[in-house]
C-alpha cells in the first residue's frame, strides 16, 4: 500500500521536494541575517524601554520632592493660598507617576511598593476625622498612637513577617498619594467641588479639627517624605549601569522575555486596570468612591496619563517633565516589520483613545452619573470603546510578535 | 536504481514526518488543558490571576467588577454612604486578596508571627441551629484576629511546631512538623474549656466554577465505585445546609466540603473574614456575649449589595486554571504512572467532566483535570482537627484539588501545604496522609529516591 502511494507521486512533486531540500541551506542563511537584525532591534527596544522607565521614575521622584517642599512651606505658615499651592503641586506630582504605571503588572521593582505609594481606596477613618466622627483616625487617636513614625504608617506594627505574602496580607491603608490627597482636600461630599478641607485644620486651636493640627502636620510630613523615598527606591532599581539592580537583570534576560514583560505591563494597564477597574467599575457602579482620585476630583488626569504611558511604550517616545524628549524604537517599530497594517491601526487607536479620554468632562465622578445618554456617560463609554479596540489590537500584536501576553481579564 | 534510492529516501522522510505528526497529535490531547476551555498558559506569579480564557464578552463586565471588589480593601464605614464600606468591627482581613494573595494559598502562623492568611474555626460539642457545628458561646464559629480602632480583636493565634523524625525505607531521614496552635490575648473573657479550634489556611481559588459544575451524580458515582472496590478507600459526600435554598445540599467547597456552592462560600467569607453582611448572612459576625456596642456606623443593609455579591461570585467562578507543564517529560510521565500505581488517583481523581451550568457556557461540558473527587475521606488521627462539621468528622477532609499545586511557590513564595499549612513541601504533605491514604503513603515511603522524586516532579507539573 505504501509502495503504491509512492508510485503515485508524480515526477513534478519529486522535483519540487528536491528543490525544497536543496534550497534549505540558503533559506537558513537568509533567515540568520534577518534574525540577527530582528534580535538587534529587540535589544534596542528593551534598552530604550529601560531608559524610559528610568526617566519616568526619576521624574516621579523630582515631582515628589517638590511636593514635599511645597507642603513643608505650607505647614510652616498655613494659609489658604499655601494650601492651594500644595494641592496644585499634588496634582502635578501625580502626573509623572500615573504615566509610569505602564511599568506595573509584571515582576518590576514597583510591584512590592505600589501598595504603599498608590494604595486605593483608603480607609479615611484610619487616618483622620470624617463627617460625624470627629475623633477618628491615627491623627486624633493620641492615646492609641502616641508616637507618629514611618513604621506606624507602614503598618509595620502589625506586619512583622519577612516574606512578601505576609506583607501583602496586611494592606497598608495609611500611606501614599491618596492619603496625602485626603489630608489636603478632605472628604469630597460635594457635586460641584472637590473636598473642602480648610487650611485651619493645620492651625493649632483649642477645639475642632485644629486641636490636633500638630499631629496632622507631622503625619503629612511623614507621608511626603515616605513617598519620595519609596519612589527613589524604584528609580534606583531602574538606574543604568548598576550591575546589581533590576535594570541589569532586565537587560541581561533574553530580549523576548523582556519584551513579554513590556507588553504585559502595557496590555494589563490598558485592559484590566485602566479600562477595567478605573473606568468600567465606576461607570457601571456609578459610585464616586470607586474612582481613583475621589478627594481632589483629578481622576480624569490619571486616566489620561495612564494612556500616555501606554503610548510612550508603544511609540518609544517619552517627554520628560523638563521638556526633554526621549525617542527611540518602541514596540511599534517591531510590529511595523511584522505587520505594518496592524501597526498603523494600533498607532491610530492610541491617538483615538487619548482624544476620547481628553473629552471626558471633569470631574469624573459627575461624568459617570445619570442615564446612559448624558454627555458625561456617553464620553466615558466612547473612551471605553476606544480602549477595547486598542486592547484587541494589542492582543493581536502580541500574537503577531510571538510574545506571550496573558491579560488578566 | 535511482528510483529505488529515491523511494527509500522518501520512505524515510515519510516515517520521520508521520512520526512527528503522531507526536504532535499526542501532545494536542487536552490533558494539558487542566481547566478545559478556561485553561490559561501562564506559569508566572500571575498564573492564578487570569480570567477563564473562554470568558464570554457578556461576562467581562461583571468579572471586572467582581475582581475589583475581591482585590481592593473594604473600608470602615463612615457616615457618608458608600458601596464598599462596612468592614468589621471584627475581622480577619480587609480584602479577599489579602488571604488569597494573587488568588493563591495562605500560610500558617509560626511561633513569632501570627499570620493573616489563616482562619481559626471554633466550636463546642453539639449541633448548631443549621445542623452544623455549635458556636462557642462567646467567640462564635470563627476567631476575628483584627478589629477596627476602638474595638478589641478576639484573639491572636500562634503556632508551635514539634519536629518528628521519620525515615524513608532507603534510610533517608525526614522531619514532619506537628503543630500546636495557641491562642493568646483573648479579648472577651475566657473561652469554654471544651472548645475545639481548627486553623485553616486560605486555599487557592482557581477553577471553583468548574468544580461547582461537576454533576452531583458524578460525585455519587465515585462514592459508589469506592464502595464496590472495597480497597479501604471510601469517599463520602458531605451533606450541608444551603442557606439560600433553606434545605440540605451536597457540600463541595471548604476544607471539609462544608459549603454547597461558591455563592454561599463567598457570602460566608465576607461575613466571617471581613465582618460584612449580605442578604444571605445579614447578621454581623460578633456574638451577643461580646457585648459590642455598635455606635460605629454601619455600611448599609446589607453592607455588600446583592449586585456586588453576584459579581464577586461570578469572578470567583471564572478564574482560569493554569495549564500543565512538562507533561511529556519522561520523569514526569514516570511520576504520573507511580501516582496511579500508589492509588493516589483513587481520591485525587485526575479527570472529571462538568455538566451544564445555566448561563455559564465557559464552565459547561468541560473535560477537566482537577485531581479531586470532592468527597470526604478519613485521613487518620494525625491530621484530625477533632471538629465535626455536618457529616465530616475531625479526621475526615475533602480531597483538595491538586491542579496548580506546582505553581504555589511561584505565585505565593512559599511551600506550605495541607489544611493548616504544616507541611513544608509536597513530600511532607504526602507523608502526613493517614487513614484511608495510609497505604499509599506507606508505599511512597518505600519508594526509591529517584521514584519519589519522579512522583514529586509529576505533582510539580500540575
Amino acid at each position: 500500500m505504501m509502495v503504491q502511494f509512492f508510485m503515485r507521486i508524480s515526477l513534478k512533486q519529486i522535483l519540487l521536494l528536491f528543490l525544497c531540500l536543496v534550497s534549505i541551506p540558503y533559506q537558513i542563511t537568509a533567515a540568520n541575517t534577518d534574525e540577527k537584525s530582528v534580535l538587534n532591534l529587540k535589544s534596542d527596544i528593551v534598552q530604550h524601554y529601560a531608559d524610559i522607565m528610568e526617566a519616568q521614575y526619576s521624574d516621579s521622584v523630582t515631582a515628589a520632592l517638590r511636593l514635599r517642599d511645597v507642603i513643608e512651606t505650607f505647614l510652616k505658615n498655613p494659609t489658604a493660598n499655601g494650601l492651594t499651592a500644595a494641592r496644585n503641586e499634588w496634582i502635578t506630582s501625580r502626573q509623572s507617576y500615573s504615566q509610569s504605571e505602564v511599568g506595573r503588572f509584571y515582576d518590576g521593582p514597583i510591584e512590592p511598593l505600589e501598595e504603599y505609594i498608590n494604595a486605593w481606596p483608603i480607609d479615611l477613618n484610619y487616618i483622620d476625622y470624617t463627617v460625624g466622627m470627629p475623633d477618628s483616625g491615627i491623627i486624633n487617636q493620641t492615646n492609641l498612637y502616641p508616637q507618629l513614625t514611618q513604621n506606624l504608617l507602614l503598618g509595620a506594627n502589625q506586619r512583622q513577617g519577612e516574606n512578601e505574602s505576609e506583607q501583602e496580607a496586611e494592606r497598608a491603608v495609611s500611606t501614599g498619594f491618596h492619603a496625602i490627597e485626603f489630608l489636603l482636600w478632605g472628604q469630597d461630599l460635594y457635586a460641584d467641588t472637590p473636598g473642602r478641607r480648610a487650611y485651619t485644620d493645620y492651625v493649632k486651636t483649642a477645639n475642632g479639627p485644629g486641636r490636633n493640627a500638630g499631629r496632622r502636620r507631622e503625619y503629612l510630613q511623614l507621608l511626603t517624605q515616605l513617598l519620595a523615598d519609596q519612589l527613589q527606591a524604584v528609580a534606583d532599581q531602574w538606574a543604568a549601569n548598576n550591575p546589581t539592580n533590576y535594570c541589569a537583570r532586565f537587560l541581561s534576560a533574553p530580549p523576548d522575555a523582556a519584551l513579554e514583560k513590556i507588553i504585559t505591563g502595557a496590555g494589563n494597564l490598558s485592559s484590566s486596570e485602566l479600562a477595567g477597574e478605573r473606568m468600567l467599575v465606576p461607570y457601571t457602579t456609578k459610585s464616586q468612591e470607586n474612582e481613583q482620585c475621589c478627594f481632589s476630583d483629578s481622576t480624569h488626569l490619571d486616566l489620561l496619563r495612564n494612556e500616555m504611558g501606554i503610548q510612550d511604550v508603544w511609540l518609544g517616545s517619552y517627554t520628560r517633565t523638563d521638556g526633554a524628549i526621549l525617542t527611540g524604537p518602541g514596540l511599534i517599530t517591531l510590529l511595523e516589520q511584522a505587520d505594518p497594517k496592524l501597526a498603523a491601526i494600533l498607532q491610530q487607536q492610541l491617538e483615538t483613545t487619548i482624544a476620547a479620554i481628553r473629552s471626558i468632562p471633569a470631574p469624573f465622578d459627575q461624568a459617570i452619573l445619570g442615564n446612559d445618554s448624558t454627555p458625561g456617560r456617553l464620553a466615558v463609554k466612547k473612551a471605553l470603546d476606544a480602549l477595547q479596540a486598542q486592547n484587541t489590537s494589542i492582543v493581536h500584536a502580541a500574537a503577531v510578535l510571538h510574545l506571550r501576553l496573558n491579560l488578566k481579564n | 536504481m535511482i528510483g529505488a534510492l529515491l523511494k527509500t529516501f522518501l520512505l524515510i522522510i515519510f516515517i520521520i514526518v508521520s512520526g512527528w505528526l503522531i507526536r504532535a497529535d499526542e501532545s494536542a490531547t487536552n490533558s494539558e488543558l487542566a481547566g478545559g476551555g478556561t485553561t490559561a498558559f501562564d506559569a508566572t506569579r500571575n498564573a492564578f490571576s487570569l480570567s477563564a480564557r473562554n470568558l464570554t464578552l457578556e461576562h467581562h463586565t461583571p468579572y471586572t467588577i467582581g475582581s475589583f471588589f475581591f482585590n481592593e480593601s473594604w473600608l470602615a464605614a463612615t457616615l457618608t454612604p458608600s458601596d464598599r464600606d462596612g468592614l468589621g468591627p471584627l475581622f480577619i482581613s480587609r480584602s479577599c486578596f489579602a488571604c488569597h494573595t494573587r488568588n493563591g494559598r495562605g500560610q500558617p502562623p509560626d511561633s513569632f508571627v501570627p499570620t493573616e492568611t489563616v482562619v481559626v474555626r471554633l466550636s463546642v460539642p453539639g449541633r448548631g441551629p443549621d445542623g452544623g457545628p455549635k458556636p462557642e458561646p462567646t467567640y462564635g464559629l470563627q476567631l476575628q484576629t483584627h478589629a477596627l480602632p476602638g474595638f478589641k480583636p478576639e484573639a491572636k493565634i500562634l503556632g508551635a511546631y514539634q519536629l518528628i523524625r521519620g525515615t524513608y525505607d532507603d534510610g533517608e531521614a525526614y522531619y514532619l512538623r506537628r503543630p500546636t496552635f495557641l491562642l493568646s490575648d483573648l479579648g472577651y473573657g475566657p473561652m469554654q474549656t471544651n472548645a475545639v479550634i481548627s486553623p485553616l489556611v486560605a486555599p487557592a481559588i482557581i477553577g471553583l466554577g468548574l468544580l461547582e459544575a461537576v454533576p452531583e451524580e458524578s460525585l455519587k458515582m465515585i462514592a459508589a465505585q469506592d464502595q464496590k472496590r472495597a480497597d479501604g478507600i471510601s469517599g463520602q459526600l458531605n451533606i450541608v445546609w444551603d442557606a439560600a435554598a433553606k434545605q440540605l445540599a451536597v457540600g463541595r467547597f471548604g476544607w471539609k466540603a462544608e459549603q454547597p456552592n461558591v455563592r454561599q462560600q463567598c457570602a460566608a467569607a465576607f461575613n466571617g473574614d471581613m465582618g460584612l453582611t449580605t442578604t444571605l448572612y445579614p447578621q454581623e459576625n460578633y456574638t451577643a456575649a461580646e457585648n459590642i456596642c455598635t455606635n460605629s456606623p454601619s455600611g448599609g443593609q446589607p453592607e455588600v449589595s446583592d449586585e456586588i455579591l453576584a459579581a464577586t461570585v461570578l469572578f470567583a467562578k471564572l478564574i482560569a486554571v493554569p495549564a500543565r507543564r512538562d507533561r511529556t517529560n519522561e520523569v514526569v510521565l514516570r511520576g504520573e504512572k507511580l501516582f496511579r500505581q500508589l492509588n493516589c488517583a483513587a481520591c485525587h481523581v485526575p479527570e472529571l467532566e462538568t455538566g451544564n451550568m445555566a448561563g455559564f457556557p465557559e464552565l459547561s461540558h468541560q473535560l477537566i483535570h482537577p485531581y479531586t473527587d470532592l468527597l470526604l475521606h478519613d485521613m487518620g488521627p494525625g491530621l484530625s482537627d477533632r471538629r465535626q462539621i455536618f457529616q465530616a468528622s475531625g479526621s475526615q477532609w475533602r480531597t483538595p484539588p491538586l491542579w496548580g499545586i506546582g505553581l504555589v511557590s511561584t505565585v505565593n513564595n512559599h511551600n506550605y501545604f495541607l489544611h493548616d499549612g504544616r507541611a513544608t513541601g509536597l513530600s511532607e504533605a504526602i507523608l502526613w496522609h493517614g487513614g484511608e491514604a495510609e497505604n499509599s503513603q506507606e508505599q511512597f515511603r518505600r519508594l526509591k529516591k529517584n521514584d519519589r522524586e519522579a512522583l514529586l516532579r509529576f505533582l510539580q507539573s500540575l
